[in-house]
């Protein structure tokens, strides 16, 4: 595969969304209520029709996803952190639909290769983003229980927000502002769940943020395990 | 509709009254709306026991759509393909909605989920027992596809036609939904048995497992159901049990040749003068110790219920106490 | 406090525009908007509607059986009420 600028972007859009997506389909019969298996399983699917669509660009959709080593995928290290409980979930959701949200209307505006593509997953990654801020104020506001959980999410994955704003080879979005806008945006759905925006590093030498250059959490690595072992048992074969 | 506190009222005077000449004159009602094939609503009178029938049935039947998750969402991870994924992920949805659907119809007789649930964690409601059956390759994917859900729609098919009216309407939905399931599993197979030796091996195996635990769907031989004959005169149930199973061996038999794979029977062969396919006997010694709890995931399968539900607890108090706080939160919305 | 404090709501949904909004099932929800959303992951996931709307179950009041004959019985010898009542001479037409 020739590296064109495209192709990288397309590998990092689409080891975004295939990543969450997976990690969404691991609640599949652990959801706290049978409506949110519903409501999971929603997003996780729209995740992996844009993975699909994202990766096809690059590929075949399936080698990308089945044969490529750890150090080949270009996700950010957040989407790949393990569920969690609900909180850390949730958490996860909203900082990333927020940016996948600011960054899709910004694709979607411009005349790039992703506007298509853009265009229609933006109207998706609303419902996602909407869905992580419904959940963040019931349970940031709900009882104490709920909002320590919600602490305790918020502040473990507040080092994983840095990343999604480093520059990408073939998008031309404006980093700077994106993360301005991320900051006023989760800022304000936090603080009217009545939780505290953390403060530590987002960003730097002791804050996590490798991802788009392939270096992964401990975590990954069983994930893909997982993911990839029956296709790799079977090389050649189709499905 | 489902209006919780009224469901029960005209029952519930019928018997305050203690007035043998009205509930006679009920009765009348039920059973001339029944004969007449007509649905009976959540608010008309109908007698304890229909009641109670209903909620078992449809409670089972919603437990297993829920329980039913977990063998195939044992899958989801491993996908071997991401078309395979979506689809898989699509299904086990599904199958929650399915789930609500049927919790659903049953709060229409006056029993709530909550309740409902806590009788399927302690053991007092049953599910399938076909979900005690572990999904151990891909390929059982695809045999749960084609023969555990062919076997439930050729079970759910008729029951569209229930009397009672909620029941009713959910199983048209749900049979609506249903529809790709069984497909997607026959196709699964069908690329399986087409591809290298191991796949092929792997969807033989698989039929060969979930073969009989299928013809078991369909409850016990009808000299031995306890409850058959009088849901058949109630038309909650339309077939009995060793009819649908009769139809249901019929319809694989063709099926399976055109995947190229073999049912695990040697006595199975056309019975030219009864018209159907005569089969094997089928082991109920099998049947009765995974109804009791002695198949391979019964104790797996409640446990991870059990902990989902113990481990959401905290989230379902935090949204009622969010909304306590917000409005009590009981207003209508639109969009 | 415990789950039993999610109530039921009814949800309506228009199929498409033009249409009336019409009973699609319930489901259970702490308040009003995640009741929509429920609502909308579980009823219109296959692009089955353009619009929904969710009503507390407790809000409903329905008409009882035991007065389906004072309710709906008196309708029904009326029969001037529906246009099939009159004969129209052959031939007239846009009546």
């Amino acid at each position: 595969m020739t590296a064109t600028v495209p192709t990288t972007a397309a590998l990092a859009l689409g080891d975004d969304a295939l990543v969450l997506s997976h990690r969404l389909g691991e609640w599949a019969g652990h959801a706290p209520v049978l409506e949110e298996e519903v409501a999971l399983a929603n997003i996780a699917l729209d995740l992996l029709g844009q993975a699909r669509a994202l990766l096809s660009m690059a590929g075949d959709e399936d080698e990308l996803a089945y044969l490529r080593e750890e150090r080949a995928f270009r996700n950010l290290q957040l989407v790949e952190q393990p569920n969690g409980d609900f909180a850390h979930t949730i958490v996860r959701q909203l900082y990333f639909s927020v940016h996948q949200h600011l960054l899709y209307t910004e694709l979607a505006a411009g005349d790039g290769p992703f506007a298509p593509l853009a265009a229609k997953a933006v109207k998706e990654v609303a419902y996602h983003r909407d869905h992580a801020e419904q959940w963040t104020l019931r349970l940031g506001d709900g009882t104490e229980v709920s909002h320590d959980r919600m602490t305790r999410a918020c502040d473990a994955l507040w080092r994983f927000t840095g990343e999604m704003f480093q520059p990408v080879a073939g998008l031309d979005t404006d980093g700077a502002a994106m993360e301005a806008a991320w900051l006023e945006s989760v800022g304000d759905v936090l603080r009217r769940a009545t939780l505290t925006v953390p403060e530590g590093p987002r960003g730097g030498a002791w804050s996590a943020g490798a991802g788009r250059q392939g270096l992964h959490t401990e975590p990954f690595g069983r994930m893909l395990a997982e993911m990839q072992h029956l296709h790799r048992s079977h090389p050649g074969a189709s499905w | 509709m489902a209006t919780a506190a009224a469901h029960r009222t005209a029952a519930a005077a019928a018997h305050d009254a203690q007035d043998t000449a009205a509930t006679t004159a009920y009765e009348r009602a039920f059973d001339a709306a029944v004969a007449a094939d007509d649905r009976i609503e959540p608010r008309d009178w109908m007698p304890d026991a229909y009641r109670a029938t209903l909620v078992r049935q449809i409670a089972q039947h919603a437990h297993s759509e829920i329980i039913g998750m977990q063998p195939e969402a044992n899958w989801i991870t491993r996908a071997p393909s991401l078309r395979r994924k979506a689809i898989l992920m699509a299904k086990v949805q599904d199958e929650a909605g399915h789930g609500l659907y049927l919790y659903s119809a049953a709060e229409t007789l006056g029993t709530g989920r909550d309740e409902l649930l806590d009788k399927l964690h302690s053991g007092r409601q049953k599910y399938s027992s076909i979900f005690n059956y572990p999904t151990l390759t891909w390929a059982d994917v695809g045999a749960i596809g084609w023969l555990v859900d062919g076997a439930a729609i050729t079970n759910q098919v008729p029951l569209c036609r229930c009397s009672y009216g909620p029941y009713a309407r959910a199983m048209v939905r749900i049979c609506k939904e249903e529809s790709f399931h069984q497909r997607q599993g026959y196709e699964l197979l069908l690329a399986l048995s087409n591809g290298t030796p191991e796949q092929h091996a792997m969807a033989q195996d698989a039929v060969d497992r979930w073969w009989w635990p299928s013809l078991m769907m369909f409850g016990p031989p009808d000299d031995a159901s306890q409850h058959s004959a009088q849901s058949m005169a109630w038309k909650i149930k339309r077939h009995s049990n060793d009819e649908l199973r009769r139809r249901f061996v019929d319809i694989c038999v063709p099926q399976a040749e055109s995947l190229g794979l073999a049912l695990p029977d040697p006595d199975l062969r056309w019975n030219e003068e009864r018209g159907h396919h005569d089969f094997g006997a089928i082991d109920w010694t099998e049947f009765w110790e995974v109804l009791k709890g002695n198949g391979p995931c019964n104790e797996q399968r409640i446990t991870q219920r059990r902990r989902a539900h113990d481990e959401g607890a905290w989230v379902r108090e935090a949204a009622a106490a969010h909304a306590a706080k917000h409005n009590g939160g009981t207003q209508g919305a639109r969009a | 406090m415990t789950d039993t404090d999610w109530p039921l709501w009814e949800v309506f949904v228009r199929s498409r525009r033009g249409l009336s909004h019409t009973h699609a099932g319930s489901l259970h929800a702490p308040d009003a908007e995640l009741a929509l959303r429920n609502a909308r992951d579980l009823y219109t996931r296959r692009g089955e509607g353009v619009s929904i709307w969710v009503v507390p179950a407790a809000a409903i009041t329905a008409s009882s059986p035991d007065e389906k004959d004072p309710f709906f019985a008196p309708a029904a010898d009326k029969p001037y009420r529906h246009p099939t009542f009159y004969e129209i001479p052959e031939g007239v037409k846009h009546l």
